[in-house]
């Protein structure tokens, strides 16, 4: 088990490394001055020719891919452009609280999406189960803003339920959450109905009923337990992407979020801010990865034994 | 003496959108205390099917439409589900043929036997495990303690079919149902499986219907014959008596067609014609259009069930009153 | 011409037989109608503007009413319909054909595998959007670099598909045999390990459609895609944000015609995936 963890973990490296590089090149490819933006467009040549040698934009490409690089392994992001303050100090936070949403939206659509998915299993053919199944067509295909933007219109414009923006109390959770959740939860209930459905055609489920196990039983233990493997592969995935992928949501909400950050970076050409930003989107990615490649293992003793 | 298993007249079809495939179609066979019966005939006939119907585990689209199956004098197809549930395991064991498929994959193979314990007797946990150990050994399996705690794909075949046949006698079931227990495993360990059945049933006491295509396997293990075409039971034999001489058309074909080790010949001799589609049977018997002795009765109606000799039954119209033998 | 009656014999079963997927391929057929047709079936030019009639509703002369610069909304959104065809198509475009020529020669050349290979990992370690969002702030904003950004995530996709059907299909004897008698790596690729990717590739080009139309919203939503007044869902989303309280059927209608589109696709690319897998009992 630990030389299977050791070697995902030495596999993910690499990629780490190339993500880190690929956010570097992609940066050296913006058009216009970055040194220039940074001071304003009407400064002094001199005052532009200093803020280039302060940022070291002024040295050959391969040296200052070596100075992000140990900057990055001190921890070292840089300072943001706009408001001057380290590139650390600023996604911190941001960072905390796309990671809060993130984990209530993937926490609740696992939940609710493998009870859902498993309802619809038991109910094959039936009207409950082509009903789940088109109401998770629409979750899937349900624009996230939109669903946002009505939800807002009802809970807080109209009825004044909920509030709309911020993320202070609990209450400011729900809306983004349910948001955030929406296609995750159509797409878990979706594969667990489908993985549900193949682990109950094999052989080891009809020997399950053979030695007289309880029908309940053998779906919510023997069945679901395997049709959990690929189902956690999905959750994992889904939750990677969300940190990123809550921008939208974060929009919609104001919520302080990383990807809202991003936005705005972007907007302004900030560009130690969106470096910072990316790397943390890929890195947290890459982890995510072995973190189910690890739930994996536990799982699925086949894959231990390797 | 009246039979552990009686299946009287048992009909299980399969209802799709093309027709009804009737799988199973008015088959009737038993089962003495202590007797391995052997249920033979090609892929598609219907042996499989009928022992799902006696543990009453056919799903949909298929459906055991009537008949009675009679296990210790009661009906099983008049049980309530969980009645059913409370033999199955218990009563009535059964072993299926691809042992490294057929046990879950997550969950060590001991637990999986133990369970099969737990869900019928109030047990601890301890006790359980202390039978399953004691199990194992009787099935052959060197170093229990150990193999208790691996996974189904840490067992070679062989090794995972003994432990399938510890799993189905945990309970001491009166009767096993084997569906085609050796035909995934090498000759080799096909004898020593088959041996196992045998010693375990000189042992226990227990009945088993063995389900199978190989001749040889039949020839090894079996006290009776009964023998299968597309859904309907042709020939019911002692051992014996079957293999020295067959009296339906069918069983006689099979045979024929069977390479012998003593002699050498030239060409196999298979059954002229082919199986017809199960969609679309001919009226009367269904093997005319491949029989090379079919009179002309033979295509008005099925052929009776006519006993020609003390346990030895053939439903064809060859035989019907003391007619050609 | 027998093909022609064949086709429409197996959509008539189809339809028959999955409802639901007759109602997504009404749907599909819609958006893809008013698409194409789009300057013969709009009533109104969509950017003509009438600030006196801002945010009116729908009426007669509108069916769904006007947004705040007056404009006509069906138009608007029949246009939209024909400006989120185009993006979708060729953004899957670009990223299948050059997902499919990485993918190939990936898994045809050993000594490109790992760096083509790890550079698709790379890109396929962030969400799709933040990569059209960096794409777009690099290039621009424009409707051709909405393209290309989205065009970019899914070239990965593309790869890794026909990476693994590749390596799969250069194993199998009659591609061995075709090496062996000389043929040249490209014939070999053209001739034999295409065509064998070819239906793969058009599934998975009918599953992404409708993830690139909700993708080429969104960067509007967010102000970095395709650039006013030009009609687009997603844009005229984030413009309704403002008049919403005053005015919602300008927050309704677009929404619901981006749904209604993507939902479409899925339940097509749904139900016709079901029909096609034979394992699936039919009720």
């Amino acid at each position: 088990m630990v030389r299977y963890i050791a070697k995902r973990f030495l596999v993910s490296v690499p990629t780490l490394l190339l993500v880190v590089t690929l956010v570097f090149l992609a940066f050296q490819l913006i058009p216009g001055d970055p040194a220039r933006m940074y001071v304003g467009v009407d400064a002094a040549q001199e005052a532009v020719e200093q803020v280039r040698r302060d940022l070291g934009l002024d040295q050959p490409v391969w040296t200052q891919y070596v100075t992000y690089m140990s900057r990055l392994a001190r921890g070292d992001l840089g300072k943001s452009i706009y408001t001057r303050r380290s590139v650390v100090s600023e996604l911190a936070p941001r960072f905390r609280n796309t990671l809060e949403l993130s984990l209530a939206a993937i926490v609740f659509a696992t939940l609710v999406g493998v009870a859902l998915g498993t309802l619809a299993t038991v109910k094959q053919g039936t009207g409950w189960d082509r009903l789940l199944t088109v109401l998770s067509l629409f979750g899937i295909s349900m624009p996230v803003f939109w669903l946002g933007l009505l939800l807002t219109y009802v809970f807080s414009v109209q009825w004044h339920l909920l509030p709309s923006a911020g993320n202070e109390t609990w209450r400011h959770f729900l809306m983004p959450t349910l948001c955030l959740s929406a296609f995750s939860l159509a797409f878990i209930t979706r594969m667990t109905r489908s993985a549900l459905l193949e682990v109950l055609a094999q052989d080891y489920v009809r020997t399950a009923l053979a030695k007289g196990v309880r029908e309940a039983v053998v779906v919510g233990w023997h069945a679901l337990r395997n049709a959990m493997l690929p189902v956690v592969t999905v959750v994992g995935l889904r939750f990677g992407y969300m940190l990123g992928g809550a921008v939208v949501t974060e929009e919609v909400f104001a919520w302080p979020g990383l990807g809202r950050l991003l936005v705005t970076a972007v907007g302004q050409r900030d560009i130690p801010l969106v470096q910072g930003a990316l790397l943390l989107f890929g890195a947290g990615f890459v982890l995510v990865n072995l973190l189910v490649d690890l739930v994996y293992g536990i799982l699925d003793p086949r894959i231990r034994h390797r | 003496m009246e039979p552990l298993l009686d299946v009287r007249n048992l009909r299980t079809h399969f209802f799709s959108r093309a027709g009804a495939v009737r799988a199973v179609d008015g088959v009737s066979f038993s089962l003495d205390r202590g007797e391995i019966l052997g249920l033979v005939g090609e892929s598609g006939c219907g042996k499989s099917v009928s022992s799902l119907s006696v543990m009453r585990l056919v799903d949909r689209p298929g459906r055991i439409v009537s008949g009675e199956i009679l296990f210790e004098g009661r009906d099983l197809l008049g049980l309530s589900k969980e009645e059913m549930r409370r033999l199955r395991g218990n009563r009535l064991a059964m072993i299926f043929q691809e042992p490294t498929s057929s046990m879950n994959p997550v969950f060590t193979t001991g637990s999986q036997i133990a369970e099969a314990i737990l869900v019928h007797e109030r047990v601890s946990r301890k006790a359980a495990r202390e039978r399953v150990l004691r199990l194992m050994q009787l099935v052959g399996i060197p170093d229990p303690e150990r193999r208790f705690r691996q996974f189904p794909h840490q067992f070679s075949g062989g090794m995972l079919q003994r432990m399938m046949v510890a799993m189905a006698l945990a309970c001491n079931p009166s009767v096993l149902i084997a569906d085609e227990p050796v035909t995934a495993l090498d000759v080799t360990i096909q004898a020593q499986i088959l041996d196992l059945i045998k010693e375990l049933r000189d042992r226990t006491g227990a009945s088993v219907l063995l389900i199978t295509h190989d001749m040889g396997v039949v020839a090894e293990t079996c006290d009776r014959v009964a023998v299968m075409y597309l859904g309907k039971i042709v020939e019911t034999a002692p051992l014996a008596p079957l293999f020295e001489a067959p009296k339906h058309p069918y069983t006689v074909g099979l045979f024929a067609s069977i390479p012998r080790l003593e002699e050498t010949v030239e060409w196999l001799q298979p059954i002229p014609g082919t199986v017809p589609s199960p969609l679309d049977l001919p009226a009367g018997c269904l093997f005319r259009n491949r029989c090379p002795h079919a009179l002309p009765i033979c295509g008005t109606a099925e052929p009776p069930i006519l006993e020609i000799a003390p346990k030895h039954h053939v439903a064809c119209y060859l035989y019907e009153a003391g007619g050609r033998a | 011409m027998k093909l022609l009656s064949r086709l429409s014999r197996a959509v008539w079963a189809f339809t028959r037989d999955y409802k639901l997927g007759a109602l997504g391929g009404a749907l599909v057929l819609l958006f893809l109608t008013v698409a194409l047709l789009a300057p013969q079936l709009a009533p109104y030019d969509p950017d003509t503007i009438s600030l006196r009639e801002s945010l009116a509703g729908p009426s007669a002369r509108h069916w769904l009413g006007q947004d705040n610069q007056g404009r006509d909304l069906l138009s608007r959104i029949i246009f939209g319909a024909r400006m989120s065809l185009y993006i979708s198509l060729s953004a899957i475009g670009i990223g299948a054909v050059f997902g499919v020529l990485l993918g190939m020669l990936a898994a045809y050349y050993r000594r490109l595998d790992m760096p083509i290979m790890r550079l698709m990992d790379v890109v396929l370690a962030f969400p799709g959007i933040i990569v059209a969002l960096t794409t777009i702030a690099i290039l621009g904003r424009s409707v051709n670099n909405v393209v290309i950004a989205i065009g970019i995530y899914h070239i990965p996709q593309f790869a890794r598909l026909v990476h693994g059907l590749t390596l799969s299909i250069q194993e199998t004897v009659y591609v061995e045999g075709a090496v062996a008698s000389g043929e040249s790596d490209f014939s070999v690729l053209t001739r034999y390990i295409l065509p064998n990717c070819l239906a793969s590739i058009v599934v998975q080009t009918s599953l992404l459609i409708p993830g690139a139309i909700m993708t080429a919203a969104t960067l509007s939503f967010l102000g970095l895609g395709v650039p006013p007044p030009t009609a687009e869902w997603g844009s005229m989303l984030q413009n309704s944000l403002q008049w919403a309280q005053m005015a919602p059927h300008v927050m309704i209608i677009p929404g619901l015609a981006l749904m209604l589109a993507v939902f479409g696709f899925n339940v097509l690319g749904d139900e016709l995936r079901d029909a096609m897998d034979p394992r699936l009992k039919k009720r």
